[in-house]
């Protein structure tokens, strides 16, 4: 068997292709960025080499601190929420529920695996006030709030939390499957023990079941977070970084240097930031892990 | 006191179901509202009857046709390739014996860290050089790129877990490392292989950033590009057949999840729960 396993042409011809393809077209252009950003202008037209000026200049940029303080928000208000309403949906299921558990599992999945660009537009309309009143805002004048009716992502001062609740709603299922699944996981007798300890409600949560579910919790943490440094999709389907720049990211601001003024250097730059936070923060929540 | 309890339990649990499924709910109805509908009713209100007219109107007015098409090609292809990619690389860096194989499996699954927008831009010069912009294959071979990582990652979780004495007796009886391949490891493979199709079907599917970067002639766009732009194409008036467009980009995903869902919730979370 080990020469057979042992084939040199297998190999070869197993991992070559695809390692040719994963080389170029994944980790090259992220060492590209790295070479693009010490310089400016954009290839073949005032292409300049200017070393760590880029670097630099971000921290004088006012609409990359304004990029960077949306996306950091936005990182921790969804985050949180799809973290922390997944692992209450979790319990819910867990502790309240007696019946029905799969078929409502199924029901709070379901918005997971809408495209993004589907649920912008589906929550573009929700928001909507003109021409006529989207779904929440002819709830709230049905229901004798109509001074509660505004421009919901129209304005600055809601746009960003209203991008928020669509991402914590698509997300909220996913997350709360995964703790459900290590719920189950927990063997039912380290409850019990415990509620004949006197354990229940919040101690029981915070002593028995946070603890154990501690890896899980890390994990989905890792995921929401890299997840929500990206940034774009669903705000540019909501609201195209708009009104005013209150709901553009990073990568939104890095699209626009490098697409639309034709800066590929600064906007390098850019590209690197997003992927030092996406480790960098990564590596952080890590942490919390090793220690036991 | 305890029937109070449970029976605001199951209210709390009955309002969180809503208000998952209501939206979709409401995004069905609204595709087969007239434009009338929309002035003289509420929001809310139901469709009056089902208009048929705006999935017409979306299907030839709106080129959904064309983008269902352009999306369905790109996806399909690209998830062929990295299935096939995923299996041979998951196995040889997991199974075979070589002397770079571990760095290569840690090698291609240190790619799952790599932000899309970090890439976007060398990749744009790329293709513009090689005359690949606007043209599927470009779309593809990105797709298959950005799709390895996590692919090779969950082939190489299930396979450390697989049984060594199938292989040996297929050696015994005179298979190959091929035939080996073929009839007794992929066989064997399928819930992992049906867990990577998943995933990535609807991660493709999904594709928004590469399609509206590297595609601008609309003839060639993928659906989420397509639906971005809809708006501008039949202006903010006529909500009948964005909902209708809207609706269609989510069928594929609804009857895939409907039939599928247990396989589909394990796929998913398959992906989060190994990374």
């Amino acid at each position: 068997m080990k020469r057979v396993l042992a084939n040199k042409k297998a190999i070869a011809l197993f991992v070559l292709p695809a390692f040719v393809i994963y080389t170029v077209f994944v980790m090259l252009p992220v060492v590209w960025s790295l070479y693009y950003s010490l310089y400016s202008g954009s290839p073949g037209l005032d292409w300049e080499f200017v070393g760590i000026d880029n670097y630099i200049s971000l921290f004088s940029d006012k609409n990359f601190l304004r990029a960077l303080t949306v996306n950091c928000k936005y990182i921790i208000v969804v985050t949180t929420g799809q973290v922390g309403l997944g692992l209450v949906l979790a319990l819910m299921f867990k502790f309240w529920l007696k019946r029905c558990k799969t078929i409502i599992r199924t029901l709070v999945f379901f918005p997971v695996v809408l495209p993004t660009v589907a649920v912008g537009q589906l929550f573009s309309k929700i928001y909507e006030i003109q021409p006529n009143y989207g779904l929440l805002n002819s709830f709230l004048d049905s229901i004798g709030l109509s001074n509660l009716v505004q421009p919901w992502i129209g304005q600055e001062s809601t746009a960003l939390w209203a991008l928020c609740v669509m991402d914590i709603w698509v997300a909220m299922g996913f997350y709360s499957v995964i703790y459900y699944g290590a719920l189950l996981d927990i063997p039912d007798d380290v409850i019990e023990a415990a509620k004949i300890d006197g354990c229940s409600g919040w101690s029981l949560f915070r002593r028995i079941l946070l603890p154990l579910l501690r890896p899980i919790v890390i994990t989905c943490l890792v995921f929401s977070f890299s997840g929500t440094v990206k940034m774009f999709e669903s705000a540019l389907a909501l609201t195209n970084g708009g009104p005013g720049g209150a709901t553009k990211s990073l990568s939104m601001y890095m699209y626009d240097v490098s697409f639309t003024y034709n800066k590929v250097g600064y906007g390098s730059v850019i590209a690197i930031v997003i992927f030092l936070i996406c480790v960098g923060g990564s590596m952080l929540i890590n942490r919390f892990d090793v220690k036991e | 006191m305890k029937k109070v309890k449970s029976g605001i339990r199951g209210v709390i649990i009955f309002l969180l179901c809503v208000i998952e499924v209501y939206p979709l709910f409401w995004m069905l109805t609204a595709s087969f509202k007239q434009q009338s509908e929309w002035t003289e009713k509420p929001a809310y209100a139901l469709n009056d009857g089902f208009y048929v007219e705006n999935y017409i109107d979306a299907w030839t007015r709106g080129h959904m046709a064309t983008f269902f098409k352009n999306s369905l090609i790109c996806t399909v292809v690209a998830l062929v390739f990295i299935v096939v990619f995923a299996t041979t690389v998951g196995f040889a860096v997991t199974k075979m014996n070589w002397k770079w194989k571990k760095a290569v499996g840690r090698y291609f699954t240190m790619g799952i860290m790599v932000p899309v927008a970090t890439a976007l831009i060398p990749l744009f010069q790329i293709y513009s050089k090689m005359n690949l912009l606007n043209t599927r294959t470009c779309l593809i071979i990105t797709y298959i790129a950005f799709g390895l990582s996590l692919s090779v990652f969950l082939v190489q979780g299930y396979l450390r877990s697989f049984p060594d004495d199938i292989m040996e007796a297929a050696v015994i009886d005179g298979c190959g490392i091929y035939r080996m391949m073929w009839h007794i490891v992929v066989p064997l493979m399928k819930n992992a292989i049906v867990t990577v199709l998943v995933l990535q079907f609807f991660f493709k599917w999904n594709d928004l950033l590469f399609s509206m970067t590297f595609i601008s002639d609309s003839s060639l766009k993928t659906i989420q590009t397509g639906l971005l732009y809809f708006q501008d194409e039949f202006g903010g008036k006529n909500w009948g057949a964005i909902f209708a467009s809207v609706s269609m980009s989510v069928l594929p995903m609804l009857v895939l999840y409907t039939i599928l869902n247990r396989k589909v919730i394990e796929g998913m979370t398959a992906g989060a729960v190994k990374g």
